[in-house]
């Protein structure tokens, strides 16, 4: 039983990792209909920006959970500014174009950015400190779950909540909903579609930004390659769900989480990956659009 | 008419500078020993192969200024295989042709596997710095072979035997990340263990490479029971599993292979590399003709030398030293000689068992102690 218990917490730190991801893959397909796969390079440079703000933080003398917010703070403001500029960049001059062409930017992108940091900074693996402060409270648990790993389920549901509110609730939410329904109509309503889609990138990357801080700071170890590989499975792990919804993103996530933690556990971690792929074909065979995806007739 | 007189000219001109080729050729063959250098010259790898190069242009020099072995100067040879196979046998067949005593290579064990059957086949003997395919000297078919680079599964067995002699576990968990190098190694692995009879192996597995979390896989060598780890692979997931191991206060040995014997390992696991076992190849750089042989090159090439500098070093000058014993160029003269006596290289002491794998060459055990790894006893 507690065999199990260890790999069902296993599965959910796992799970709540690639759920923090894949909210930005799923956000951004549901307004513009695109696989942005750049988002696991903005994920890699918000934990690259937090590794370098907290250095030189804690060079300068200060310890703590101010770090920490300072490092998540400064990490989502730049690579909120990179999602940004990517969409401008590589998205925006394709909006009328058939939808492989910004598929195809959207790849160029991830390339050019993993060579930016590769050749900015280094080819190497660094260390990445756990900016994520020790509760005492969590200490006699530790051998099931730490710290780090708490912070991590608890943000991705808190994260998870208020972006389900904020979309449901607030202005940019509801002309966010309207963009995605019928971008056209929407532009005839007085919606600002651009905006629209820009803060849709800001805030999908923000999120890849915190999920950047925490991760690093679970693995503690960050490179350049670390964006493409989250980003794989945190895409699988939106597809799973329902690429497009948000509570499926993080339903997809745990689904994909415990899969490889149990199939590790009781089968063989050598078929890990093939147990997270042969779940993810045969729910696409039985619910072609993921768990809570809702199949949208094609417009014609 | 003018233009088949060319040719005639032609050929006549090429007709008589390749007939003073082969006199010039055979001319020297009689007063010069052939010592054939092949690898990978260029390419991709041509990092791995140059360094033998120059290691044995400055042994050559120094023997030749020594007036030569048996009184012959020695004359290099040196032939591209670019590591692959199909181009290796061409060059092999090329330096026979040209009637080499001795070769030095190939660099890469596929490209060495198939020039060797040319070698044997013409008694030649080939003397390797880095080919580390266990097949080469352990299958029996190349009698010829002879390399001053420990086999990868010299590293399996010492994992293996300081785990059960020195740290007296019973219980040992394998894992590797699936890659030829850290799989061939952790199934070498395996296979001492049960061999030995004195420990069981309790888990086999490939990892991830790669992957956020490990925790499930730690959790499974916990419920094993396993008082060691042996993991076949690279620093990063050694650093990720070890971390994580540490973290749920599993306090069990960890040992490794030279892909962790790397001091980013140190850097990134921080405090919870401390304890690891790792194996890396023997300390030489405190051995004096280590130092003169890198000093030489320094002098000579104006750099640092590269990968397999002081192996290449080694093989060169184990090759002539053997020659000069055995007093002439036979095969049968020549390899007893590698096999019986011994020579004072870089890499320290050594000579070759039947096989063809040098004693004296090899690995040690390394332990992180205070953020270095220090060498045990």
């Amino acid at each position: 039983m507690d065999y199990f218990l260890e790999l069902l917490l296993g599965g959910l730190t796992r799970g709540s990792i690639y759920a923090l991801i894949a909210l930005g893959y799923t956000m951004v397909y549901g307004i513009i209909e695109l696989i942005n796969f750049a988002h696991g390079e903005i994920y890699m440079i918000g934990a690259f920006t937090a590794l370098i703000v907290a250095s030189v933080l804690t060079m300068n003398g200060m310890t703590g959970i101010s770090v920490l917010i300072l490092a998540s703070v400064v990490a989502v403001l730049y690579s909120a500014a990179y999602g940004f500029t990517v969409e401008k960049i590589a998205y925006k001059p394709l909006r009328q174009a058939p939808r492989l062409s910004p598929l195809i930017s959207a790849i160029g992108m991830s390339i050019f950015l993993q060579n930016y940091v590769l050749l900015a900074q280094t080819s190497d693996y660094l260390p990445f400190p756990n900016l994520i402060p020790v509760l005492p409270f969590m200490e006699p648990y530790s051998q099931l779950m730490g710290s780090t790993e708490l912070v991590i389920v608890l943000t991705t549901t808190v994260v998870t909540v208020i972006l389900t509110l904020f979309i449901k609730f607030t202005k940019i939410g509801k002309a966010m909903r309207a963009t995605a329904q019928d971008r056209s109509m929407a532009m005839l309503t007085g919606v600002n579609v651009n905006r629209v889609i820009s803060n849709t990138f800001i805030i999908g990357s923000a999120l890849a930004a915190i999920g950047g801080v925490l991760i690093a700071s679970h693995v503690g170890r960050i490179n350049f390659y670390i964006g493409f590989i989250a980003g794989i499975k945190a895409f699988t792990a939106a597809v799973l769900g329902g690429i497009g919804s948000i509570p499926g993103a993080v339903l997809g996530g745990l689904v994909l989480g415990w899969t490889e933690s149990f199939a590790t556990g009781y089968v063989s971690s050598d078929y890990e990956d093939v147990f997270a792929f042969c779940l993810l074909v045969l729910i696409l065979i039985f619910r072609p659009a993921g768990l809570l995806g809702r199949s949208t007739a094609q417009k014609v | 008419m003018k233009y088949s007189t060319f040719r005639t000219a032609l050929l006549t001109f090429s007709g008589a500078a390749l007939l003073m080729a082969v006199l010039s050729g055979s001319l020297f063959a009689a007063d010069t020993i052939k010592l054939g250098v092949a690898g990978a010259h260029s390419g991709d790898l041509a990092s791995y192969g140059l360094p033998t190069v120059k290691a044995a242009e400055l042994v050559v020099k120094e023997i030749n200024a020594k007036g030569g072995i048996l009184g012959r100067q020695v004359e290099l040879l040196v032939d591209d295989d670019v590591c692959k196979p199909e181009v290796a046998t061409n060059t092999a067949t090329k330096l026979v042709s040209q009637k080499v005593d001795v070769v030095i290579g190939h660099i890469c064990s596929g490209a060495t596997k198939a020039a060797l059957g040319i070698y044997k086949d013409a008694k030649v003997i080939a003397i390797s710095p880095s080919a580390t395919n266990p097949d080469l000297t352990q299958s029996g078919q190349y009698p010829n072979f002879y390399r001053t680079i420990a086999s990868d599964d010299t590293q399996a067995l010492l994992e293996v035997n300081f785990a059960i002699d020195k740290l007296k576990v019973k219980k040992i968990a394998v894992l590797h990340d699936k890659g030829d190098y850290g799989k061939g190694l952790a199934e070498y692995a395996k296979k001492f263990i049960e061999e030995s009879k004195k420990a069981t192996v309790v888990l086999f597995e490939g990892i991830t490479p790669g992957a956020v979390d490990y925790s499930a896989v730690v959790q499974k060598i916990k419920r094993s029971g396993a008082e060691a780890v042996i993991f076949g692979g690279y620093h990063p997931e050694a650093s990720s599993i070890v971390s994580q191991m540490r973290k749920k206060d599993m306090k069990i040995h960890f040992i490794s292979d030279d892909g962790v014997k790397d001091d980013t390992f140190i850097k990134v696991a921080q405090k919870y590399a401390e304890g690891v076992y790792a194996t890396g190849p023997k300390d030489t750089s405190k051995n004096p003709l280590a130092i003169a042989a890198i000093e030489a090159h320094k002098k000579a090439y104006g750099a640092d030398p590269g990968a397999f500098f002081l192996n290449g070093y080694a093989a060169a000058q184990a090759i002539l030293a053997a020659i000069q014993k055995a007093g002439s160029t036979d095969y049968a003269a020549v390899g007893k000689a590698l096999q019986t006596e011994f020579v004072e290289t870089p890499l320290g002491k050594i000579k070759f068992d039947k096989r063809g794998d040098a004693i004296g060459v090899g690995f040690s055990m390394y332990q992180v102690r205070k953020g270095v790894y220090v060498e045990v006893k």
